[in-house]
């Protein structure tokens, strides 16, 4: 791998920059893996990274569909924050928000990771109420939040409109070490950094089948491009987990859902923070590049189609053009969906299966990009030990039956 | 936004239905004979398909009653609607 610096451009430019390589190999598929990982999303290329470099797990393939970060990390909203209330959840993101911290020096990569503030804002009591009880929560899980007034919110982030509006802004929650990171450079970067370390990347294979021993027991994966075998399959696969779940006979409490994402043209810097409001259903920041960066509901119905119904597009700009008048004179460039699959309580499952040596990493809905680093951590130490790492221990697909649900969902913090 | 074929109405805007989420899971008879994975299966666990899914929708701005659909959860195509109690429909045909 080429490490990137300073001193690595200046020696590049003097050649005319015709020395960079690719940033990964193309790789061939082997017959055998000690590892798979179906998906090469930002969770799956992270898991396969921290195989690699905590595990001494290298020989390990990461098997795309379509190309890396094609999913649900490229269209994402890239919003980053640790503010959950129940214990186990604020482990679980506050463990990510951690490596965020370390990650572009980590991988030699820069992931623009911006810590610039998560501000969610409240517009009723309930709200209020919800929202400092996150606070003390978080406090307590030494998770940074704290309350401000509708006046604080408003020099935190001018733009916004506190009071001329139906339901007027009493105050809000900021998590400071919340904030923004480039999603594609997020899968560039672990994807770089797991290839240096002999993980095979390969794209462009569709994965048709996991194929069980007599014993039951994982021996490989069908594959467009032919059986790979492998002891140990991680399935990484976002919208699509209840589809190769079901290729090992497992029913999975997960329902897919369009979640749609839009951005405006590019201005100059506008927007200085994130700012979510669950109660009108708004999420905005801006992007480096200048866009407006604008997360939509899901629509009501499951659907593998990522797009979604104009109606909820619509009613998340009438809340943002509301929040933020100015932006009312705002051209949208562009609008998507990505599929989310939604657990029943609306936290991730990141476990061991009934079928030995198939491990799930699945079920983070409408949130899963904040949590990649953290969440390809833990997944990466299940998979190794064959247990789960203290942080995901409670996130296993048996909480179900056992009735230790984690509702995030009741929780009501996040905009769903 | 769909346009969805209520039996009873016939095709109105999607606005005007609410979704109830996979069909035809009927609640056990006798809850307590159940074990606990049969309870979570019913609760939770659902097919989540990707092609024909079997549907539950209200028209709740219409009759306001439940029917059931048949859909494809690749492009969104409504392959049936059927009033409540009648089986699922059983269509031949690709996914479109």
């Amino acid at each position: 791998m080429q490490k990137f610096s300073g001193f690595e451009l200046f020696r590049r430019a003097l050649g005319g920059h015709k020395g960079w390589q690719p940033q990964w190999r193309t790789p061939e598929p082997k017959a055998e893996y000690d590892v798979i990982i179906v998906g090469a999303g930002g969770h799956g290329l992270a898991c396969a990274y921290y195989l690699a470099k905590e595990h001494g797990i290298t020989n390990v393939a990461v098997i795309e569909r379509g190309w890396l970060g094609g999913g649900n990390t490229g269209r994402n909203t890239t919003i980053v924050r640790s503010n959950y209330l129940f214990d186990e959840s604020a482990a679980l993101y506050e463990h990510a928000v951690k490596l965020w911290e370390g990650l572009s020096a980590d991988l030699n990569y820069n992931v623009m990771y911006s810590a610039r503030g998560v501000l969610m804002l409240a517009h009723n009591h309930h709200d209020e109420i919800s929202f400092k009880r996150h606070v003390h929560s978080n406090n307590l899980n030494g998770v940074d939040n704290e309350w401000l007034t509708a006046e604080q919110c408003k020099e935190f982030c001018p733009p916004l409109n506190i009071s001329s509006m139906r339901y007027p802004i009493i105050g809000g929650a900021l998590q400071r070490r919340g904030g923004t990171a480039r999603h594609d450079a997020v899968a560039w970067g672990f994807a770089r950094a797991a290839d240096a370390r002999g993980v095979d990347i390969i794209q462009n294979c569709e994965v048709t089948g996991i194929r069980r021993g007599p014993d039951g027991a994982v021996q490989g994966v069908e594959t467009s491009k032919g059986f790979i075998g492998a002891k140990k399959i991680g399935v990484s696969a976002a919208g699509h987990s209840s589809v190769v779940m079901a290729m090992a006979g497992v029913r999975m409490p997960l329902e897919s859902f369009p979640l749609q994402a839009l951005v405006s043209e590019p201005v100059k810097p506008a927007f200085p923070t994130v700012v979510m409001s669950n109660t009108i259903h708004a999420y905005i920041s801006q992007s480096d590049k200048g866009e407006m960066v604008i997360g939509a509901g899901t629509d009501a119905y499951t659907s593998y189609s990522q797009r979604g119904a104009l109606h909820i597009t619509t009613h998340t700009l009438d809340a943002i053009c509301e929040l933020v008048p100015q932006f009312r004179r705002l051209r949208m460039l562009r609008n998507w969906g990505g599929i989310v699959d939604v657990t029943p309580d609306r936290s991730p499952i990141i476990a061991k299966t009934p079928v030995p040596g198939l491990y799930v990493n699945c079920g983070w809905g409408t949130g899963g990009f904040k949590a990649t680093p953290g969440s390809g951590n833990v997944f990466a130490h299940t998979i190794a030990r064959d247990e789960p790492h203290p942080i995901n221990a409670p996130f296993t697909l048996e909480r179900f039956r056992d009735g230790f649900l984690i509702d995030e969902a009741a929780a009501a913090a996040v905009a769903h | 936004m769909l346009i969805i074929n209520c039996p009873w109405c016939g095709a109105r805007p999607e606005i005007e239905f609410r979704y109830g989420g996979e069909a035809h899971i009927a609640r056990p008879a006798d809850p307590s004979a159940l074990s606990d994975q049969e309870w979570a299966d019913f609760l939770y666990n659902r097919t989540n398909p990707k092609g024909r899914h079997a549907e539950r929708w209200r028209h709740i701005h219409g009759c306001g009653r439940y029917f059931n659909a048949v859909r494809d959860t690749v492009s969104d195509f409504f392959v049936a609607t059927y009033k409540a109690g009648e089986p699922r429909p059983d269509i031949a045909g690709e996914t479109k």
